[in-house]
């Protein structure tokens, strides 16, 4: 056999290229040790602040229930009760649709739309057309997409002038008519708990949908085609094939996205009312822990203290946020380990 | 991938043309002189066309104010972050102690505080000091409440919860408002008292009176307290209200001209009329002023600041009425040019 000595491939790397791997591995290893450094030092600067207050309030501040900067008494129960609601209840509204959407994008639902409609024009296969449905699938992709790009301000200023009228007639109705039923119980006034959800669903369905398409594109198409094989339908593969061994994948997009839930803030802030209040009712005004911080933070000013008590409810929604991921991986961990041999 | 790369490349190079030209309309002028302000949102409307007007005029100064509401601009004045600052509750002497530069408070226009409201089918109504200071309590919740209904005969008032809007933001229109409802009510200044952001028993919280009024607008059955000029300017319903001597005073530039003619100014400048005297006076109106510092480092931007202000009180006076501020009496513009010579410069 002929070994070529002096390809590329087999020869020794010189030293130059020791040298420049040498520089890339010290150059990622300290940027990823930098990014440690700095996030250990944003969670110490954070306690430090808010030790006075910590001390001074101690966990009566978790439970307390005013928040009166002149009287100086803090309580963050309905800020903790309003994060974690409107999150959960934006998840629930956005996995729902961010879901939907990654499968409408990935199993070919679009292509076959849009070949249905070329021929309801009479144009039938060709190979120019031929590319239209992966196209469209991208275009539509990178569209969903693009809604991460949109600042918050403007959804915030959406949900003002768009969905707050929209939501009025059908919550009112609501309420009018199933009064009784505890989610329902307050009239909508406009800014609460629903508004704010919902315009924060619209916010996480990027992530879910993007992520869900990454992950179910992934699914290996053997799966797909032994479960047809077997007789299954086209539904009963998505719901019992498909998405059971992209769920693991499809959970991380859920979990990244409700981080990005409970830390928003400026349409937050815009659409929730800042209201005080513990209330199951969805149309009920509330109040978040990130709202709270951007309304009162350009206030506090010099004052130890105030900054004190908002350093404090910035530690809670950080402890919150690394529960929810911690939780998060916990599930995944657990949901994905019987799916394993499926991979 | 050479594709997304042109049109990436394209979107950046017309990303830097418009920085660019935006730029250039900015800083025509390199040597201008810089002046920025920040402060209430109450005055924000007049100020902006002020300065704009201003700047439009005279080439080598540039203004900019942020109206960030009275609290942030009373505290930016403190940190030295900003040229001069703009509050409606003035500062107090605990604050005044902490700048080191001393300052000067200027006021500049006044303005009413009303109580506006979007009900359908209701173009008057009529609120009494009770009726009003109720409704900020929490204790009327119900449009037809019999309060409200009392002073309103002939006006359908639906069975309606309420929708109170109050400010989210540290506000001088807020201590303004709560100086009032505190002289009329006793328990509203045991239970909520005065304050530039007090703790509402009532209400869903908006930012800045541009929110108030957005959020105004947006909801039926609500109510709410703004600066006139905003109302005004979005036809928002304005509620009448009742004054010191029992008369239904609708508001206007004159009823709250009438109501400030009565005050006298001491030599800080600073006066409030928590509840103004007078059959044709509008309730709650104040003053709003723009803090400056007594030195500035720089004698350039120290004249550059009185000129504006100089303007301000003859050019610009001429304007506020239009915006819905009330002109300055000759005899306070006066007494507030000849307060711009305690400022000076280093």
């Amino acid at each position: 056999m002929d070994h070529p000595t002096r390809s590329p491939i087999s020869r020794p790397p010189t030293a130059v290229e020791r040298g420049i791997d040498r520089v890339f591995r010290f150059a990622c290893s300290s940027f990823a040790w930098l990014t440690i450094i700095v996030m250990a030092y944003i969670v110490f600067e954070i306690s430090w602040k808010a030790s006075p207050a910590v001390q001074e309030y101690g966990t009566d501040f978790l439970t307390g229930r005013t928040w009166d900067p002149n009287t100086s008494e803090y309580g963050i129960l309905p800020e903790i009760w309003g994060t974690l609601y409107s999150s959960l209840l934006a998840l629930f509204i956005g996995s729902f649709f961010g879901i939907a959407v990654a499968v409408f994008l990935s199993e070919g639902y679009l292509g076959n739309f849009v070949f249905q409609i070329l021929r309801l024009f009479g144009i039938q296969f060709h190979r120019f057309w031929g590319k239209l449905p992966t196209w469209s699938e991208g275009a539509l992709k990178n569209l969903v997409e693009l809604l991460a790009a949109i600042p918050s301000v403007v959804y915030g200023l959406w949900g003002i002038f768009v969905v707050m009228p929209m939501l009025r007639e059908p919550c009112n109705w609501l309420h009018e008519n199933m009064g009784w039923f505890p989610l329902f119980s307050t009239r909508y006034q406009g800014p609460g708990m629903i508004t704010a959800s919902f315009v924060l669903a619209i916010m996480i369905l990027p992530t879910i949908s993007a992520i869900s398409r990454d992950a179910l594109v992934a699914v290996p198409p053997k799966l797909r085609e032994a479960s047809y094989g077997l007789g299954a339908t086209r539904w009963e593969t998505i719901l019992s094939v498909v998405l059971p061994t992209a769920s693991g994948g499809i959970f991380g997009g859920i979990v990244l996205a409700f981080g990005r839930a409970l830390g928003e803030t400026m349409a937050l802030a815009m659409l929730v009312g800042n209201m005080n209040t513990v209330d199951v009712s969805i149309f009920s005004p509330a109040n978040t822990l990130a709202a709270l911080l951007a309304n009162n933070f350009s206030e506090a000013g010099s004052d130890e203290m105030k900054v004190g008590v908002l350093m404090y409810a910035g530690m809670v929604l950080m402890a919150i946020t690394l529960v929810v991921n911690i939780l998060g991986a916990l599930i995944l961990q657990r949901a994905t380990s019987g799916l394993k041999g499926m991979r | 991938m050479p594709n997304t790369l042109s049109i990436l490349g394209s979107y950046v190079a017309l990303a830097a043309m418009m920085v660019a030209t935006v730029g250039c309309s900015g800083g025509s002028n390199p040597d201008a002189v810089k002046l920025q302000g920040a402060g209430a949102s109450f005055p924000a409307l007049l100020y902006g066309a002020w300065f704009k007007s201003y700047s439009n005029e005279h080439d080598d100064v540039q203004i900019d104010y942020q109206s960030v509401g009275s609290g942030s601009g009373v505290s930016s004045v403190i940190d030295g972050t900003v040229d001069f600052g703009a509050s409606d509750s003035a500062m107090s002497e605990e604050e005044m102690a902490k700048v080191e530069r001393g300052v000067q408070l200027l006021p500049m226009t006044a303005g009413a505080i009303v109580i506006a409201y979007n009900l359908e089918g209701v173009d008057e109504l009529k609120l009494s000091r009770e009726a009003y200071a109720g409704i900020f309590l929490k204790e009327i919740t119900k449009w037809n409440d019999p309060k409200i209904a009392a002073t309103n005969e002939g006006v359908e008032l639906p069975d309606q919860d309420i929708n109170v809007i109050v400010r989210s933001d540290s506000s001088g229109t807020t201590y303004v408002f709560t100086k009032h409802l505190a002289a009329i009510s006793e328990k509203f200044n045991s239970d909520v008292g005065v304050n530039k952001a007090p703790n509402w028993p009532v209400g869903t919280k908006s930012k800045g009176n541009e929110g108030v009024t957005t959020s105004l607008n947006q909801t039926p059955g609500s109510l709410g307290y703004v600066e006139y000029g905003f109302a005004e300017k979005t036809g928002l319903s304005m509620a009448s209200l009742e004054n010191k001597s029992g008369k239904f005073i609708k508001p206007t530039i004159e009823s709250a001209q009438a109501a400030l003619s009565a005050v006298e100014f001491p030599p800080s400048l600073i006066a409030f009329l928590p509840d103004p005297e007078g059959e044709d006076s509008w309730p709650i109106v104040t003053y709003t002023w723009i803090i400056a510092y007594k030195t500035y480092d720089d004698p350039k931007k120290m004249e550059a600041f009185k000129e504006m202000i100089k303007y301000c009180l003859t050019t610009g006076q001429e304007s506020s009425e239009e915006l819905g501020y009330i002109p300055l009496p000759e005899t306070v513009t006066s007494k507030v040019t000849a307060a711009l010579d305690n400022i000076t410069a280093k």
